[in-house]
């Protein structure tokens, strides 16, 4: 009986514990006591479940037990005879919620709030809206639990005392606000995909759950372009999981990975998904995210590395860089630039990036394989090794110490000679 | 809830401009504050003398000139009420644009 | 007749935040005099606020749908701005006198654009 209560309230748990926050935390506009009393309602769920049996409908009876709970809070501290008016709260004897909508869109906003610090805002969207537990979050961003717990405790006091409120944006607010869940979400992807720090350089279950919680707000917002967009974004990128790293942990560029070990079928999702989304813009311009899963996409449809239509990318790269003015994506237009017109071409696009990025290890990683390109060993080998002292993972370190080591020493006075017709590239 | 809306601004740039604009944006906080009113939002506002006309306590010691020693200093502030922040927030936005401003919104203590 | 001057305070936080209840209610007790004794010599008040602590701050940069919001607060300087009394009185001499008074580590004081 013990078992089978426990396997009950871990599954309830799983599939219902962020849709239940999201729907007390609107109800009683304290996510603190929100998930205080959510807690305590799984806690107890675990022994009267053992006692009694599993209800036929465990979300219910949790959404009661936590309602019961919060307000019983509220009653000792003898708030409530203020705020009952403003309060929906169920009879104790009355039938229990059968229906239980869905929330975590408002908690998603909520958390995503720009008065909210990024680091913030990313700790409470994996805490509140996926579920994540303290420890689980403060090991994605390689903190103590401590220090991940007193960052979470004071966004949820922010949250409170700057007056963030918990709803949806309206229709003029929710270009701004929708682009900030994009970017947490995004930020959360990325971290996974190319984790900036530790031995291991790609995090599945970090990227995993990125991707979840992209369905769930493409799920939410079916009309929106953006979300969609993300969401091909990263099961594109996603798509290349098994293939980035070599037997001995190494990275793999783009061009020489095994394609075999893709999933196609996340990249005909990504590609039927950026369709869907290109669809949906109308008359308006791509978005950042749309043109960023054109890339991905144009980089997945090749069926060889050097099939891929670099012309094509470049071009959309051009449209991102206008569109985002956003020095990365200027280094990125340089390789596909150097990829379709030639190393020198591609060197032209690098200058002035050293100012706005200046710990970017990518930037004279990408610098040093064009100068090799182009004969100019010293240069290439100076950044190379820029590049060692800023690049955060193993993988990567292991990487560049290769390159440089490939260089042929360099021939005194022989700086700037042209290798013709090589083609290098720096994709990952 | 009430909320401070603090304008940060560069004065020294402020003071450089032509005196139609200046003028310029004297009215327009003029026309903010009459909307504000008018949607019954508004509590207060103040404009501030410029910082160098500031003086200053530290601990009973008293000195002239404003207290920090930075480009930016405070140059006005309204007092509106708002159910929430993003009310406030929103009416930050149509603070009028001058020189470096950069508006901070915080909640004020009832 | 009256000038209108701005008493700005400033203080540091964390000493804020380490008090005690006690000492809280204690430094409450000095504004509640501070309010009482302006009264007391028919100081005429013309606003006046307490700010919530400076981790509640968002900043808006720019102007209409275009603009950005971040977290705040706008300086990173160890005394934070937490409040501020607007008095009418005849000099800035008198309004320095009565900043004198305040139970705060920095008061500056500003006289406001009159329209």
């Amino acid at each position: 009986m013990g078992r089978a209560a426990a396997a009950a309230v871990e599954r309830a748990h799983r599939d219902h514990w962020a849709r239940l926050l999201a729907l007390l935390t609107g109800q009683f506009r304290s996510l603190e006591l929100a998930e205080e009393s959510l807690a305590e309602a799984y806690a107890s769920a675990l022994a009267t479940w053992a006692e009694r049996g599993v209800p036929d409908l465990p979300a219910a009876w949790l959404l009661t037990a936590a309602r019961n709970r919060a307000t019983d809070v509220l009653r000792r501290e003898a708030v409530l005879a203020r705020k009952l008016p403003l309060l929906v709260v169920p009879d104790a004897g009355g039938e229990p919620p059968t229906d239980i909508p869905d929330e975590r869109l408002r908690l998603l906003f909520t958390c995503c709030h720009p008065a909210l610090a990024v680091e913030s805002r990313v700790a409470l969207t994996l805490r509140c809206v996926a579920g994540l537990t303290t420890p689980e979050v403060a090991r994605a961003f390689l903190v103590s639990e401590p220090t991940m717990a007193a960052r979470i405790t004071r966004a949820k006091k922010k949250i409170a005392q700057a007056g963030i409120p918990y709803r949806v944006p309206t229709a003029a607010e929710l270009p701004t606000r929708l682009a900030g869940v994009l970017t947490v979400l995004y930020l959360v992807f990325t971290e996974g995909y190319a984790a900036t720090a530790g031995e291991v350089p790609i995090r599945h279950d970090l990227a995993a759950e990125a991707i979840r919680l992209a369905r769930v707000l493409v799920a939410l917002l079916p009309g929106e372009p953006e979300p969609a967009a993300l969401l091909a974004l990263m099961l594109l990128q996603h798509s290349r999981r098994d293939a980035r790293l070599d037997a001995g942990g190494r990275l793999v560029l783009l061009p020489d990975q095994d394609r075999e070990r893709w999933y196609a079928g996340e990249i005909a999702e990504g590609a039927a998904l950026v369709r869907r989304a290109a669809g949906l813009r109308g008359g308006a311009p791509p978005g950042p995210y749309l043109l960023q899963a054109a890339i991905a996409g144009e980089h997945a449809v090749a069926a060889r590395a050097a099939d891929t239509d670099w012309a094509a990318i470049a071009r959309l790269y051009a449209e991102l860089d206008a569109v985002t003015g956003s020095p990365v994506v200027r280094l990125n237009r340089a390789v596909a630039v150097a990829e379709h017109a030639g190393p020198a071409a591609g060197l032209d696009l690098l200058a002035g990036l050293d100012a706005a990025l200046p710990r970017y290890h990518l930037l004279p990683a990408v610098r040093a394989d064009l100068l090799r390109q182009l004969g100019r060993v010293a240069e290439a080998a100076a950044d190379y090794r820029r590049a060692l002292d800023l690049a955060g993972t193993d993988a990567e370190r292991a990487f560049l110490t290769a390159r440089l080591a490939e260089l042929p020493p360099p021939e005194p006075g022989d700086q700037r000679r042209v290798v013709p017709g090589e083609r290098g590239v720096d994709r990952r | 809830m009430r909320f401070v809306i603090l304008l940060y601004g560069d004065e020294v740039a402020e003071a450089a401009l032509p005196k139609e604009q200046l003028q310029e944006i004297v009215r327009q906080h003029g026309a903010l504050g009459t909307k504000l009113a008018a949607d019954g939002k508004m509590i207060n506002g103040e404009g501030l003398l410029p910082s160098e006309t500031a003086t200053t306590l530290r601990d009973g010691v008293v000195s002239d000139g404003p207290y920090a020693e930075s480009r930016e200093q405070l140059g006005g502030l309204y007092i509106v009420d708002c159910v929430d922040l993003d009310e406030a927030l929103d009416i930050a936005r149509q603070v009028p644009p001058s020189p470096g401003l950069v508006v901070e919104v915080r909640p004020a203590m009832s | 007749m009256g000038m209108e001057f701005l008493l700005l305070i400033h203080g540091a936080e964390e000493a804020w935040e380490r008090a005690t209840d006690e000492q809280r209610r204690q430094t409450y007790a000095e504004y509640e005099e501070f309010g009482a004794a302006l009264a007391r010599a028919g100081v005429k008040v013309t606003g006046g606020a307490e700010l919530a602590a400076s981790g509640s701050a968002a900043i808006v940069r720019g102007r209409g749908p275009g603009a950005v919001v971040t977290d705040g607060p706008f300086t990173e300087a160890r005394e934070q701005f937490g409040g501020f009394y607007a008095i009418d009185v005849d000099s800035r001499a008198e309004a320095v006198e009565w900043a004198k008074r305040l139970p705060a580590e920095i008061v500056e004081v500003r006289g406001t654009v009159q329209p």
